[in-house]
This record gives structure tokens, C-alpha cells and sequence, in this order.
């Protein structure tokens, strides 16, 4: 089963999590055979929102820029047997710690 | 025991087995109660089977097979080939094999809502109807069937394992199964209802037959069992009770636990149900051992730092104190 992981970093997180820790928990992950994609997004001033209205014009606006303290800075797709098996993952990735978060959101599976 | 009984106990162990061999509570359920139903009708009329256990599983898969077979969106998701591989190996002894552990663990996972724990624990575990659950929770039914189909929606599309969890885990995992539990008895406690606290020991015993070495779990039945005996007391403030009407017994067997709970190491369950055995075997009130219970309102706020164990410290202690002014004067 695949399960999205979103990573919500913490602005000053920066400072207890290094890039070897990141380096680690992603060379863990593909030892382990259960990654199946994964990034990290650029800073959030770099993004940009667009949105279709329905006369088919179509806006585009700077943004969004978090309220919050917290924003989306990457994700992973797992494929793991279960949650708990996806919530060890989060549990593991660097994002998790020192005021940061990890989403667990399984991918919905259709039958066609 | 009565017919209700025996489908009491054997529902919960049913539901268990048959989540762990199907993958799904949903189906579970249905077949449990399709394979009591068929129990009801058929053992008055022929007789309790040899194997009462064997018979109910045998009937249940037998139900999901057909429900599978009816059912075209069921049977593409699940496999069908494996319930019928595994109608063709019925269990060997007179009971179901006892797979409720995995079933206490998956009501109480931490990714479900702590309030719909309970819930669910006395649903899949006590075998209670959702009306019933209701009915415990002080909620409209509507809203705990809104509340259990929610629950159960996540426990299946986020796939919650019906496992139990490894050694390492468990200090983690075993206070949510322990705190599911206790929920169903503290709501039992602030109804009144004694047939809750009473559903709620059981619980707990089952889980003490299932987890022997856990202190904690032997410390929450210790702890229930020594609230529970001053049952047809607690009308009145602990210091105005009629100690006669205490359950005796049950202060044995629970101040037997405590001290079992309490060797070797200590948690939050264990200490409390170490202060209730010293209120359960004081003979009156002003003779409590008051040190010690402060002692252990010590104890416990070291474990669980948290406003109302400081008051019932800062209590004991202010008790403690008049006692021993009343003494001097």
C-alpha cells in the first residue's frame, strides 16, 4: 500500500537537522525497497498558484505564502504493508523533529 | 452460563479470528453476527455442537463466502481463493484460537480519535451494539454510528494492522489499550452503571490472560476492582462511608494485584490502584495510612505530572495534616 508522507519543516529547524541527516534517511529508505518517489520543494517564495475559472480564464497569482509557521517542504511516496508501517517511516525522517511534521496521507486506490 | 454468555464471550474471539484470516472488520462483523444468528437458531432445536467454537467459525466463512460471491465490489477487493483456502482448515481444539489481542490493539491505535477507542474496544471486544455503545457514551445514536463508521473507514482505507505490536512498541502502544479500557469503566463510573464497570473488569482480565507479564495491565484491573468494591458505598464521601458495604473479596483479589503490579518496577495504573488498596483496607478513615498515600501521590505525579494528581496530593497531604491537628486537640 502507498502512503504519502508531507513533510511540514519547521522554519528554524534548519539548525538541528542536517543534510547528512536527510542523506541517511533517504539512502535508508531506498535500502529498504519501500520508496517510490520523493522531493523536496524549492523555498516558498519561488511558488505560484493557478486557478482555471469556470468562463476558462485563467489567474495566476504569487503564492501562497504560509500563515503558519510551517510549510510544505517535500514529500516521499512509500509502499509499505501498513500504517504502521508508514508511521515508523515518518516517525524516522528528520522533518519530523524539533517542531516539524509529518503527514501520513495513504494514496487512494481505485478499481477501474 | 446462559445462551448470552457463551455468545458474549465467544463473539469477541470470533471477530477477532476472523479479522485476522479476512483483512476486513467490516465483513468480520457481518459474518459474526450472520454465524450467532444461525447459533441462536439452530442449537435449541439440535443441540450445542461438540465444538461449539469450530461450528461458529465453520458457519461464519461459510457466510463469507456466499457474502463474497453475492457481492461482485467485496469480492474483487478481497481474496475471495483465501477464505475458501482457509474454510478447508478448521481449528483443531474445542475453542477458537484467541487472536483478540490484535483486535484490543487496532480499537485503540493511536491514529483513530481518542474518544472513539472505547468505543470501538466495546463494540469489537464486549460485543455491544452500536445503540449500546451509545448508550455507555451518554451520545445519540446517530452520532456514535456516525462516529464507528468513520472509525471503521479509516481503520480500513488507512489499512490500521490488526497486529500485535513488537516488544519495543508496546510502552508506546499498551497505555491507548489501557486507557480504551479504563474510559468504558470511568463513563460506567459516572453513569452508574455498574454492567459497564463490570464489562470493563472483564476486559481487563482477558487482557491479562492475553498480556500475563504487562504490570500495567495487571495494575489497571487491580485499580478497577478496588474502585469497584466500594460500589454500594459511594454514594457518600469516602470518609462517610459505610465500610461494611465494601466487596471484600474484591478488595483481596484486587490489593493481591496491586502488590503484583507494583514488584519489579512501577507505572501510573499500578500506583493508583496501590492508593485505593490503602483507603480499601483501612478500617475507618482517620486510621488511612496517609504517609504512605502521599508517598504514592508523589509517585504518581513524577509518572504523570498533570493538576489533578498535584490537588489529590496537595489533598492527602491538607487530610493527613487535620487529622493530626484533630489528634493533638
Amino acid at each position: 500500500m502507498k502512503y504519502m508522507l508531507l513533510i511540514y519543516a519547521a522554519s528554524d529547524q534548519q539548525a538541528s537537522c542536517t543534510v547528512e541527516d536527510w542523506i541517511a534517511y533517504e539512502k535508508e529508505m531506498k535500502d529498504a525497497g519501500v520508496l517510490v518517489s520523493g522531493h523536496s520543494l524549492a523555498d516558498l517564495v519561488t511558488a505560484t498558484t493557478v486557478q482555471v475559472g469556470q468562463d476558462g480564464k485563467r489567474t495566476v497569482t504569487d503564492g501562497p505564502f504560509a500563515e503558519t509557521r510551517e510549510v510544505l517542504g517535500g514529500y516521499d511516496v512509500i509502499d509499505v504493508p501498513d500504517l504502521d508501517a508508514a508511521l515508523e517511516w515518518a516517525a524516522k525522517c528528520p522533518g519530523s523533529r524539533d517542531g516539524g511534521a509529518v503527514v501520513v496521507r495513504p494514496i487512494a486506490e481505485f478499481d477501474f | 452460563m446462559n445462551v448470552e454468555q457463551v455468545f458474549r464471550e465467544e463473539r469477541g474471539r470470533l471477530l477477532a479470528t476472523l479479522v485476522k484470516r479476512f483483512g476486513d472488520l467490516d465483513l468480520a462483523e457481518e459474518v459474526t453476527s450472520d454465524a450467532i444468528e444461525a447459533a441462536l437458531r439452530h442449537w435449541p432445536v439440535d443441540g450445542v455442537p461438540d465444538r461449539p467454537g469450530a461450528w461458529l467459525l465453520t458457519t461464519a466463512r461459510r457466510k463469507a463466502v456466499d457474502r463474497l460471491r453475492r457481492d461482485q465490489a467485496y469480492a474483487a477487493r478481497l481474496a475471495l481463493l483465501q477464505v475458501e483456502v482457509d474454510r478447508a482448515d478448521p481449528p483443531a481444539g474445542d475453542s477458537l484460537p484467541d487472536e483478540r489481542l490484535e483486535l484490543f490493539f487496532t480499537c485503540a491505535h493511536p491514529a483513530l480519535p481518542a474518544e472513539d477507542r472505547g468505543a470501538l474496544t466495546l463494540r469489537c471486544l464486549a460485543g455491544f451494539t452500536t445503540p449500546e455503545v451509545a448508550r455507555a457514551y451518554l451520545v445519540p445514536v446517530t452520532t456514535m454510528q456516525q462516529r464507528i463508521v468513520r472509525a471503521k473507514k479509516k481503520i480500513k482505507e488507512a489499512r490500521i494492522p490488526f497486529r500485535v505490536p513488537d516488544p519495543h512498541e508496546l510502552p508506546e502502544r499498551l497505555p491507548g489499550v489501557l486507557q480504551a479500557v479504563y474510559s468504558i469503566f470511568t463513563e460506567g463510573y459516572a453513569a452508574r452503571r455498574t454492567d459497564l464497570a463490570d464489562e470493563a473488569i472483564r476486559l481487563a482480565r482477558i487482557l491479562r490472560g492475553l498480556l500475563p507479564h504487562e504490570r500495567e495491565v495487571t495494575g489497571l484491573l487491580a485499580l478497577m476492582l478496588l474502585i469497584h468494591a466500594r460500589r454500594e458505598a459511594r454514594a457518600e464521601l469516602l470518609e462517610d462511608q459505610d465500610r461494611t458495604l465494601w466487596d471484600r473479596d474484591m478488595i483481596t483479589e484486587g490489593s493481591a494485584l496491586a502488590e503484583r503490579a507494583l514488584t519489579c518496577g512501577h507505572g501510573p495504573y499500578g500506583v493508583q490502584a496501590a492508593i485505593n488498596a490503602l483507603h480499601d483496607e483501612a478500617p475507618d478513615f482517620a486510621s488511612t495510612d496517609w504517609p504512605q498515600i502521599v508517598a504514592l501521590y508523589d509517585v504518581l505525579d513524577g509518572l504523570v505530572p498533570s493538576p489533578v494528581v498535584a490537588l489529590n496530593s496537595r489533598r492527602h497531604r491538607h487530610a493527613r495534616r487535620r487529622r493530626g491537628r484533630a489528634r493533638v486537640a
